[in-house]
């Protein structure tokens, strides 16, 4: 096919060339192998590479395909791969298994039970990805398709109706229509604020001047969140379609995609994506025959937390420090090189063609009254099911992190679950039937961010969290503003105090004082919900704080000055393997039958004995 | 270790690939840092006199964003993820002990310039967590133990 009649120009022939792909697709079975990055490393493409080779050398390449999709979202379970069309999930599938699954499942139809998922209580083991307790109660509206595509494949995308919004959108609706339908659906930005889109893109499109932007951001800085990045991998394609259409209501004619270096399975695939909604004309000058032009470039963020604000991110693609600037004037308005930018995150561009073929009324009955639709949250931390979930909004806590996140692990206890990242908050166990969505969020104290939730157990100590996420935004902050430059150090600085028993309780007063003010005194969004972490952990467990201060004692035994390792004389039957593996050699093997020594003046603290011991016969205290 | 020398004929080549754009400076250091591990102090001279960019600007953005380094590096680069979800899972313990093992102290090359020890925020792939990432590899579910057999890999 060469380049000039694999242009579409028209809806007309957008439609042909679906109907054309559908039609030489022959109906045969599909073996979808999960290669987003978490299954990357478990061998994702040589596995896939080995279906590929076995269906050749059993000459079924006619009846059977493989597809290399994104994220598929079960990460802890990688990696998966999907028979269909009979929908079996296979799990922690390795490259020996490539074999039997095409003997027994491809060839005879039998299903493999040993790697089928098996219910928590293990008396069940479940045979289709849509009855596995994980998928069952999410509703994948943005995210469902991965599973199906391969995101290097345009015609995939198309097979699934793909570019049908931008179609719409260009064949039956004004520029005007467009945003009406967006506010009317009551979609908010997917990267934390929750700021009404179709308000960003009515102001563009009313702001003065020729040249406009529109931005994707995937700067996903927020530490345990990866939804952007597995859906930029996954289906470049629905965010470039959200792109173009949202370019279209704003009337811009450039956009830019930015993205984390850090992420090189994204910015790969966002580049073949774009290279061939290019060649298919749905990129460039009058797209679709619509007079309408615009083009997208990639910009690749250089690792600071603080270019996922927005005016920060416009100066890092401007080629300067990514310092944010104060928002007098939007960047609706005034933006990238001054002029008028709408900037969505990843995830909000993916609901904009969902928004416009399915209508707004349906998209608004989703959710809550004041948050619509669905959000993916990244499930991770000490639950069973770590992956990608997608749930309407006003799902509470409790059925995310229980019913599809399988609780805790190790019959562990559910101490918090975190949510908004840095910039948010601790939620204890009280707060689990809390109906998820943006105000709820915020009204006890944390956000929604970007979607990480992170759950901890009895054994971590919310000072080691609150202390690790200030030295995260102490590195991160860009020192403009000296509350939060200055003020975050010291923060930090009280909080070693408390984690190495040297804390007093004044120490509490002057950390909630200091919150107050970095709050207030700070440009951005950063500094703005710095504290938020030390204030939810504060307000919600006090007494841990208490516990190190006047007991001086780590209850989670998580900080290193407070507890001391030691071994359970009783349990311990002086196999030796702890002496072995302790890096520093801190333990002594005495004699047979005697339970071993821990040098307390050699002991790291790393471990590693704890780890090894099959005895329980390591204890911290 | 020393300072590599740059090729004049390389750093054209880069630059030229951009249109000498100033507004592409940080994506302009991105591949001399691809192509050199690190961002050589010749080369930030030439990139200034080139764009017509003044130094200091150049070395600001280069010392602002964490993906660059202004030192050499190690011929392997081990990443350690430091992203929530691998701290709350030990992240610390392995951090330390690759520190031990490798005689290096975070952000260092160890001393026979084999490895190059850095943290990062998040790979986004939290499942595998704790996680390490040797030139680009990545070795999940972590322990202490596992660190030693991991860095015998690599010479």
């Amino acid at each position: 096919m060469n380049d000039k009649n694999s242009k579409l120009t028209s809806i007309k022939e957008l439609e042909l060339k679906r109907a054309q792909i559908i039609a030489e697709r022959p109906d045969v079975a599909t073996i979808s192998v999960c290669c987003g990055t978490g299954c990357q490393a478990f061998g994702g493409q040589k596995i896939a590479k080995a279906f590929v080779d076995s269906i050749a050398s059993h000459g079924l390449q006619e009846s059977v395909a493989v597809k290399t999709t994104g994220c598929h979202g079960f990460c802890e379970r990688g990696l998966l791969v999907v028979i269909r069309p009979q929908n079996i999930l296979y799990q922690h599938v390795e490259l020996e298994d490539v074999e039997e699954i095409m003997n027994e499942t491809i060839l005879k139809g039998n299903v493999i039970e040993r790697l089928l998922y098996i219910t928590s209580d293990g008396t069940t083991r479940i045979t289709a990805e849509e009855d596995v307790p994980f998928y069952k109660k999410q509703q994948r509206l943005v995210f469902g398709a991965n599973g199906y595509i391969d995101p290097t494949e345009i015609d995939d995308y198309i097979a699934i109706g793909g570019y049908s919004a931008l179609a719409k959108a260009f064949s039956s609706m004004e520029p005007e229509q467009v945003i009406d339908e967006i506010d009317r659906a009551g979609l908010r930005g997917r990267g934390g604020g929750g700021f009404p889109t179709a308000k960003k893109w009515k102001s563009t499109r009313e702001a003065h001047g020729e040249v406009k932007y529109v931005i994707c951001n995937c700067d996903e800085g927020d530490p345990g969140a990866f939804m952007d990045r597995s859906l930029m991998e996954g289906n470049p394609h629905s965010i470039i379609e959200g792109m173009i259409i949202g370019a279209y209501a704003a009337a811009a004619n450039s956009g830019i995609v930015y993205i984390r270096n850090e992420y090189p399975l994204a910015v790969k695939n966002t580049e073949i994506a774009i290279r061939q909604a290019q060649k298919y004309g749905l990129l460039g000058d009058d797209i679709l025959g619509s007079g309408f032009n615009f083009n997208i470039v990639i910009s690749r963020g250089g690792g600071a937390f603080v270019c996922g604000e927005s005016t920060a991110l416009m100066a890092s693609i401007e080629g300067k420090v990514g310092e944010p600037r104060a928002k007098y004037v939007h960047t609706s308005e005034k933006g990238l090189y001054d002029r008028p930018t709408v900037l969505n995150n990843v995830e909000t561009w993916a609901n904009v063609p969902l928004i416009i073929n399915r209508g707004a009324s349906w998209y608004s009955s989703i959710g809550t009254e004041h948050s619509k639709g669905t959000k993916i949250f990244s499930l991770v931390g000490k639950i069973n099911h770590t992956g990608l979930v997608e749930v309407p909004m006003g799902i509470t806590l409790r059925e995310i992190i229980y019913e599809i996140g399988g609780g805790i692990p190790d019959n562990k206890k559910f101490k918090a679950v975190l949510t908004g990242g840095p910039s948010g908050g601790c939620i204890p166990e009280s707060l689990l039937d809390l109906p998820v969505d943006f105000d709820e969020l915020t009204r006890v104290g944390s956000m929604m961010g970007s979607g990480a939730m992170i759950v901890l157990d009895e054994n971590n100590c919310v000072v080691d969290i609150a202390r690790y996420f200030l030295k995260f935004l102490e590195e991160e902050s860009c020192g403009k503003c000296v509350p939060c430059r200055e003020g975050l150090e010291r923060m930090r600085q009280i909080l070693d105090d408390i984690s190495e028993g040297k804390g007093t309780e004044s120490h509490l007063g002057i950390l909630e004082e200091m919150s107050e003010s970095i709050k207030v005194g700070s440009l951005c969004g950063l500094g703005q919900t710095a504290p938020n972490p030390v204030m939810t952990t504060l307000k919600y467990f006090r007494e841990e704080y208490l516990a190190h201060i006047v007991d001086k004692k780590c209850p989670a035994g998580v900080c290193k000055s407070l507890v001391t390792y030691n071994i359970v004389d009783e349990n311990c039957t002086a196999c030796r393997i702890c002496v072995k593996n302790c890096p520093a050699g801190a333990i002594e093997f005495i004699a047979k039958k005697t339970p071993v020594v821990l040098h307390q003046e050699m002991c790291t603290k790393c471990g590693a004995c704890m780890d090894v011991c099959k005895f329980d016969a390591v204890e911290i205290r | 270790m020393s300072e590599v020398k740059i090729k004049n004929e390389t750093m054209s080549a880069i630059l030229d690939k951009y249109n000498k754009d100033k507004g592409h400076l940080i994506a302009i250091l991105q591949d001399v840092q691809a192509e050199y591990n690190y961002l050589p102090r010749e080369a930030l001279y030439y990139v200034s006199n080139e764009l017509e960019i003044p130094l200091s600007q150049v070395y600001s953005v280069a010392t602002f964003f964490k993906g660059f380094s202004l030192k050499p590096r190690g011929r392997h680069t081990i990443h350690v993820c430091m992203g929530t979800a691998c701290h709350v899972r030990g992240a610390m313990q392995i951090l330390e002990q690759i520190q031990t093992e490798t005689k290096t102290d975070c952000d260092g090359t160890s001393e026979d310039g084999k490895f190059t020890l850095e943290s990062v925020n998040c790979v986004g792939a939290c499942a595998l967590g704790p996680l390490v990432v040797v030139d680009g590899e990545y070795s999940g579910q972590m322990t202490v133990n596992k660190v030693k057999p991991l860095l015998e890999n690599y010479d």
